[in-house]
């Protein structure tokens, strides 16, 4: 057992020596490597912030109330405090006709325009909170209510982008697990091409190794070994690439995740997943490595 | 040790290289298989390689039929006998010592044992101070010699050559083959393919003279006075 450790030792350690005599393939072929696993990791990280931004807002369900236009604001005040009282409901706030078209007329790209009305466009708008415990079965009630009442001309839920939001990512949630598929398999086909070349190279080393009684064991085992690294060194240079992204990204995010208000602790590359590039590289690597191995191998055979 | 028993090979292509060989080598004989190019020496080797199987016939080795040896099985007989090729089939990235260490790596033996027996074939040969040159550095019969030492580190019982001199001077042949005489002398059965005769009579031992994939002379056990000049009688 201890012989059998030392000479796997040994064959990994070759392996990797010969890898480091033939500096410039082994980088490239680790590169394409590394890129191929980074890409989806890195899709995954965006998806990963974009929930967080959807997540961090979800608690949010405010109900933006239009009313009718022409509703007199005495009406509106009193739909407002009336509306603060209702079980399901924590707070309301009334944004003014007036105060909003003032606001408009603050942004230079609006103020023109507004100048060129004759009255305000803009009706009485309530903001309602809903109570943060309401189900959404209540909130589906709630928004009946209100759209039923007289004074009431439209309700939206600020939400329901946000909802959008966690469909699309969910949609791309999925198309990230199709990408890595084909870019694991791209990884697969790269290391199978690359140590079929190095088999090539090493036909007579093959040939002579099979006529002094090597297995084919013996044989496969430095190609192996080849493709482990190449998995190993690629994921590595993949976790490297996804540390730089996140570095270059997380200035900007942080900002806009603070603007939102929205918890940016934790966020990055977790552990797992950490382990899941690796883990992918190594198998790929493996896998393609096995798959020269087993193509073209066999098909050395000594002449003499 | 190896008898052939009404071996025949027939090549793809319907080529037929052996008809019907018969031929004992007992323990320790030191062969030469002699004969125009195409006679089928070659062929008697590569089917002791185990690199051809015979299509007719039985090849015993050590009482088994190894005509039939399963694949898997190859290796560990592979593994019994050295090999001695004409163009020496050294790997050039690597050192004469590396070289003659391959047949013990793939046995499995330890770095210790290893460095030692490296040292001791390459004494043999006679070349210790040569041990880190890279094969192309080396002469065409350090070459050779480099070769019979990679053939002998793992102490076979049986040692068979494809013309070993096919690529030196008369001089340096000679010298190959009295080295093979010293590992016959310590009772290594030798089977020598070569269409030097005159080289082969210089050296002694039975001499096999295949014709047109035939045995033509010197198929017989050896019963013959010759056989006195190699030793073994």
């Amino acid at each position: 057992m201890g012989t059998f450790l030392t000479r796997h030792l040994q064959n990994a350690l070759a392996a990797l020596g010969q890898l480091s005599r033939q500096p410039v393939a082994t980088l490239l072929t680790v590169g394409v490597i590394g890129i191929a696993l980074a890409l989806p990791a890195s899709l995954q990280l965006l998806v990963q912030g974009g929930q967080r931004f959807a997540g961090g807002w979800s608690g949010i369900r405010d109900f933006s109330v239009y009313l009718k236009p022409g509703t007199d604001l005495a009406v509106a005040r009193n739909l407002a405090r009336a509306l603060a009282s209702h079980p399901n409901v924590q707070d309301t706030r009334l944004i003014e006709a007036d105060a909003a078209l003032a606001e408009f007329g603050r942004d230079p790209a609006f103020g023109e325009a507004l100048k060129a009305l004759k009255s305000n466009p803009l009706p009485h708008t309530l903001v309602v909170r809903p109570d943060a415990e309401a189900a959404p079965a209540d909130l589906d009630a709630l928004k009946a209510e209100l759209a039923a009442k007289p004074e009431v001309d439209l309700v939206q839920l600020d939400t329901q982008w946000l909802l959008r939001l966690a469909a699309i990512l969910d949609l791309v949630r999925r198309g990230i697990w199709i990408a890595a598929v084909v870019l694991v398999a791209a990884v697969i086909f790269i290391v199978g091409n690359t140590i079929r070349l190095d088999i090539q190279n090493r036909r007579q080393e093959i040939e002579v190794s099979k006529l002094l009684g090597a297995t084919d064991a013996f044989v496969r085992r430095p190609f192996l070994y080849i493709g482990f690294w190449y998995g190993m060194l690629g994921g590595a240079v993949a976790l490297l690439l996804l540390a730089s992204v996140l570095l270059l990204l997380r200035g900007p995010l942080e900002r806009l995740l603070q603007l939102y208000s929205v918890d940016f602790t934790g966020f990055g590359l977790s552990p797992g997943t950490a382990l899941l590039v690796l883990g992918a590289g190594l198998v790929s690597g493996w896998a393609g490595a096995w798959l020269a191995v087993g193509r073209h191998l066999s098909a050395i055979e000594p002449q003499v | 040790m190896i008898r052939l028993d009404k071996v025949t090979k027939l090549y793809r292509g319907g080529r037929e290289a052996l008809r019907e060989v018969s031929l004992d080598i007992g323990p320790g004989e030191m062969i030469f298989l002699t004969g125009h190019s195409g006679a089928g020496k070659s062929t008697i080797l590569k089917l002791l390689a185990l690199v051809e199987r015979p299509t007719h016939g039985q090849l015993l080795v050590d009482g088994r039929n190894i005509g039939r040896l399963p694949a898997r099985e190859i290796p560990a007989y592979r593994r019994q006998i050295g090999m001695v090729f004409q163009d020496h089939k050294l790997l050039d990235g690597r050192s004469a010592f590396d070289n003659v260490a391959l047949p013990l790596v793939i046995a499995g033996l330890t770095r210790r044992e290893i460095e030692k027996r490296v040292r001791a074939a390459l004494d043999q040969v006679g070349l210790l101070d040569k041990e880190r040159q890279a094969p192309r550095t080396l002469s065409a019969g350090e070459q050779q010699r480099v070769g019979i030492a990679r053939a002998v580190v793992a102490r076979p019982r049986l040692l068979i050559a494809d013309e070993p001199t096919g690529n030196l001077d008369a001089e340096l042949s000679l010298e190959i083959m009295q080295l093979f005489r010293r590992f016959n002398d310590v009772g290594v059965t030798m089977v020598i393919a070569t269409h030097d005769l005159v080289l082969a009579g210089r050296v002694g031992g039975r001499h096999v003279l295949l014709n047109h994939g035939q045995v033509q002379d010197g198929g017989a056990a050896p019963a013959t006075p010759a056989q006195c000049s190699t030793g073994q009688a």
